[in-house]
């Protein structure tokens, strides 16, 4: 953190350097080239990617390392250009700074199916793109970060690279075209190296020399499986996450919070916790209590003991009240239907179901917590986040301070899953230091408050209505209805409603590459105030499942194999999406006879860019089911780090399964039953399935993959239970009708 | 009154009430923040530290009812030379967000020290209790493997 040295307190800043790229180079759609807002203590930063000293070499990465492994790709692609020793290269989260927009994440805003964009589409989404530099949109989320940084990561490893020689042939007295570069060092003709910290400064002030990338053949770090640079430091308890930051005269803190979502407070007794040793100060946060100790323990212990009176809660009294409300959304026009081809109402329905799946919430192993100082009228925060202007803006906000006056730095994040792009934690830590001024304050939520005030996966309803003839489906139609994320979610960080299709809302539903001729997907906005926000993988985690397993009943229907009966429909459609099934298929050796006791269930999701299908094998054993086996294939383009590929592959899918077997947030008076890991668990190291991963590179179109393993995980689950069982369920979790080993 | 400790071979002095669980000891009071808190109740073993080698939930174990000398994981290397553990969680690329992975490799070591040549089964059971929400499972039980491998001298990676 301190190579970073002050990060400006303003992003207006005289003499920046440009960004590498810009117009000249066709990278960006806005001729304006991004203001640089590194401004080190010591050394140079030749853009806002790359900061020289005489430490050596620190790579900014502009999105946040929550596991996926995302601080090393984007570093690669600035070293790859630049030359840089990868094991000696640093890389730094990146501060609040417009400089670090996300481009890509607007490459989904477009109502068409991903596998189905056209070159015009794709050019249309770039402009997109830059009109999200506008907004400065420094979001990491939609599995965007590899394909947003791709070319503009390793431009600016290029112009630094450029400059640095720039600086060394002048020094040198020869042709900038006889030097070459090499593990941190100019190299002249005759052997002379000048070593990259030596030319920096100079090179710093240089204008953004035009470079040309280099051809993917002469690549030495990408498409290279290589060591993590975050690997060290948490093998070793050393990387720092928000509440591990450590102070002169700091105080600990917690929150006890209004667990009936939406109620208040209406009075409280800070007497019982005053009492408690260690406990120092009980603050009145509106909504709740902040409690402030000589340690976490007894601010817990205090935030228990504070006799609290609160009022209710607006929400329908119990989930199935909620699924009522939820059911409700069927009954008014769809807010969209991005998928509508044929005639679904002539097509007399065989089979008419009904899906549906509970709130999750993201458990992240670390719960919400931030390190926050107001001093001198100055506001320091160390919080893991995923959207860092925005976590800025709204600790400015609470702590009644100019954005200007605001520092935040942005921590490891241990997990994100979505829910650090919110900003609670940071509204909280921010206000807590403010009321107790020139006191650093390390705020920890204890796990039940993090479980209690998650911004939930939304629960969903799918009404599906399908036919089958002549071994094809003829009909798929489906509704979905469940509070829009969207809306939620972009309105908290906006601060204004969404209006328009949704199309977050039915993404892994209507987006399918499948050939299907009466093929209809209505998406129904219902209104519950449930807190709701992203989660790994948002619309697909859901629709991925509905969409998945009707197909499989689409299948069984037409007596028909369920990994053959996609390929027929999808192979054409997308030959792409036909290659991941086929994987999964020579994989698992799909199709050879299936010893009794086993059963096995195919799903296949094309999101975010990224087809992936997984094949089950589940197990029955003296204590339960096992889910044995889990084979996947995806196939994300181009691969920049293949080893970081699998474990993001085999992390969503982990993520995914452990949702499908036990995950389930209920409510009772609007506050949620579940409080830590007994009530909501996940799987384990002893019934998580050995995985095999199949990577391919045939898709044209880079896509992301800390995503897409979730989506199929969970109807490959549930269908690989109906090969086992006979048994169709159509709900999740999955556990109360089957006796998963736990 | 205070309560006299012994963390990675170091004498401490905790002035924390002894019923202070031992977590909020090592990362309030001394700074050891490697060590983490995820639940409070046992169940997702990110605190786990030793006491006389046995591994234990820091959150569960009162300051005045520590028996033994504490390792936590800032304890397990030897200055900048990793324990062998260590060394195979790098060479395994292990850990995502990393947050657990201090309490997986505490656990791990425990695991070596009273089962040297540990089967899948062994190992599975030894770590039940260390939730990973990233899901590295496949890649801890490797690196277990690899540096069992390692500690009974045969060649690791």
């Amino acid at each position: 953190m301190s190579r970073l040295g002050k990060i400006t307190r303003r992003t207006l800043l005289v003499g920046a350097v440009a960004v590498a790229g810009g117009a000249a180079f066709g990278v960006y759609q806005i001729r304006k080239p991004v203001t640089n807002p590194l401004r080190p203590e010591d050394g140079a930063s030749l853009n806002p990617y790359v900061i020289i000293d005489q430490q050596g070499i620190s790579i900014i990465a502009p999105r946040a390392e929550m596991g996926q492994g995302v601080h090393t790709t984007l570093a690669a692609l600035v070293a790859e250009e630049l030359d840089a020793e990868w094991e000696s290269v640093r890389v730094l989260h990146g501060p609040p700074a417009a400089a670090y927009f996300n481009a890509a994440l607007a490459h989904g805003a477009l109502p068409v199916p991903d596998y189905d964009l056209g070159p015009w589409q794709r050019r249309v989404t770039e402009g997109l793109g830059a009109a999200s530099k506008l907004l400065g949109l420094q979001v990491t989320g939609g599995s965007t970060s590899t394909v947003d940084g791709f070319e503009r990561m390793r431009m600016a490893g290029a112009s630094a690279r450029e400059a640095l020689k720039a600086v060394a042939a002048e020094r040198l007295g020869v042709d900038v075209a006889d030097l070459r570069t090499e593990a941190g060092r100019v190299i002249a003709p005759d052997g002379t190296e000048i070593d990259f910290r030596d030319l920096a400064e100079a090179a710093a002030t240089r204008p953004v020399p035009q470079v040309e990338l280099r051809h993917p053949y002469d690549w030495k770090l990408l498409g290279r499986s290589l060591p993590r640079s975050d690997m060290r430091a948490k093998v070793t308890g050393q990387a720092q996450f928000s509440t591990d930051i450590v102070l002169e005269g700091m105080k600990f803190a917690t929150v006890r919070i209004c667990p009936y979502l939406g109620g208040g407070m209406a009075g409280f007794d800070a007497e019982p916790a005053l009492a408690i040793a260690g406990v120092e100060q009980v603050l009145d946060l509106g909504d709740g209590v902040a409690v402030i100790a000589s340690n976490t323990w007894a601010a817990m212990q205090g935030a228990e003991a504070v006799e609290i009176d609160w009022t209710p809660s607006p929400l329908p009294p119990t989930t199935e009240a909620m699924f009522v409300q939820i059911a409700r959304a069927f009954d008014a026009r769809p807010n969209s239907t991005m998928r509508d081809q044929g005639k679904p109402d002539e097509v007399e329905a065989g089979i008419e179901v009904e899906y549906r799946v509970p709130f999750l919430a993201h458990s992240t192993m670390e719960p919400m917590g931030a390190t926050a100082v107001l001093q001198d009228g100055h506001l320091t925060l160390w919080v893991g986040n995923q959207a860092p202007r925005e976590h800025a803006k709204v600790a400015a906000q609470a702590a009644g301070v100019a954005v200007d006056n605001v520092t935040l730095h942005t921590v490891f994040l241990g997990g994100g899953f979505g829910r650090r792009v919110e900003t609670d934690i940071t509204r909280q830590a921010a206000r807590i230091a403010a009321l107790v001024p020139e006191t650093p304050i390390r705020l920890t939520w204890s796990r039940e408050e993090d479980m209690r005030h998650d911004f939930y996966r939304p629960a969903a309803i799918a009404r599906m209505r399908g036919a089958v003839d002549d071994g094809r489906a003829v009909l798929f139609d489906a509704k979905i209805a469940a509070p829009s994320v969207t809306r939620a979610a972009i309105g908290r960080m906006i601060g204004r409603e969404m209006g328009g299709p949704d199309k977050g809302h039915v993404e892994g539903a209507f987006d399918q590459p499948y050939a299907i001729p009466n093929y209809r997907v209505a998406g129904h906005l219902a209104e519950l105030d449930v807190p709701i926000g992203f989660w790994r993988a948002v619309g697909n985690s859901f629709n991925g499942f509905f969409h998945e397993c009707f197909i499989d009943e689409l299948a069984h229907a037409a007596g028909r194999d369920p990994l053959q009966f996609r390929l027929d429909h999808v192979g054409a459609e997308s030959p792409v999406a036909g290659g991941v099934l086929e994987a999964v298929r020579d994989m698992s050796d799909w199709g050879a006879p299936v010893p009794e006791g086993v059963g096995r269930g195919v799903a296949m999701t094309w999101s975010f860019g990224t087809p992936t299908a997984v094949v089950i094998d589940l197990e029955r054993e003296q204590g339960g089911i096992r889910i044995a086996r889990a084979f996947m294939a995806c196939d994300p383009g181009l691969v920049l780090d293949p080893a970081i590929v699998r474990a993001q592959m085999e992390s969503g899918l982990i993520y995914g399964l452990s949702a499908a077997v036990m995950g389930e947030i209920t409510f009772t008076d609007g506050r949620a039953d579940q409080g830590n890991f007994p009530d909501y668990d996940a799987l384990r190291m002893f019934n998580a399935p050995r995985i095999e991963v199949g990577i391919l590179q045939d898709n044209p179109h880079m896509g992301g993959v800390g995503e897409p393993g979730t989506p199929p995980a969970m109807p490959a689950l549930a269908n690989a239970l109906f090969a086992l069982t006979g048994q169709r369920v159509r709900s999740l979790p999955l556990l109360p009708h089957a006796d998963f080993l736990i | 009154m205070s309560v006299a400790l012994i963390v990675n071979g170091t004498d401490r002095q905790s002035s924390l009430d002894p019923e202070t669980p031992l977590l909020w000891v090592l990362r309030d009071e001394f700074g050891l923040t490697g060590t983490k808190f995820g639940c409070g109740v046992a169940a997702c073993g990110a605190c786990t530290v030793h006491i006389d080698g046995e591994a234990v939930r820091a959150c569960q174990i009162a300051l005045g009812d520590v028996w033994g000398a504490v390792t936590t994981i800032e304890g397990l290397s030897q200055g900048d030379t990793l324990a062998p553990l260590q060394e195979a969680w790098v060479r395994h690329q292990v850990a995502q967000c990393g947050f657990c992975q201090s309490g997986q490799i505490m656990q791990a070591a425990e695991l070596l020290a009273q089962t040297p040549e540990p089967s899948d089964e062994e190992i599975d059971a030894a770590m039940a209790g260390n939730l990973c929400r990233c899901g590295t499972y496949s890649a801890i039980r490797a690196a277990i493997h690899d540096a069992a491998r390692a500690l009974n001298g045969g060649s690791a990676g």
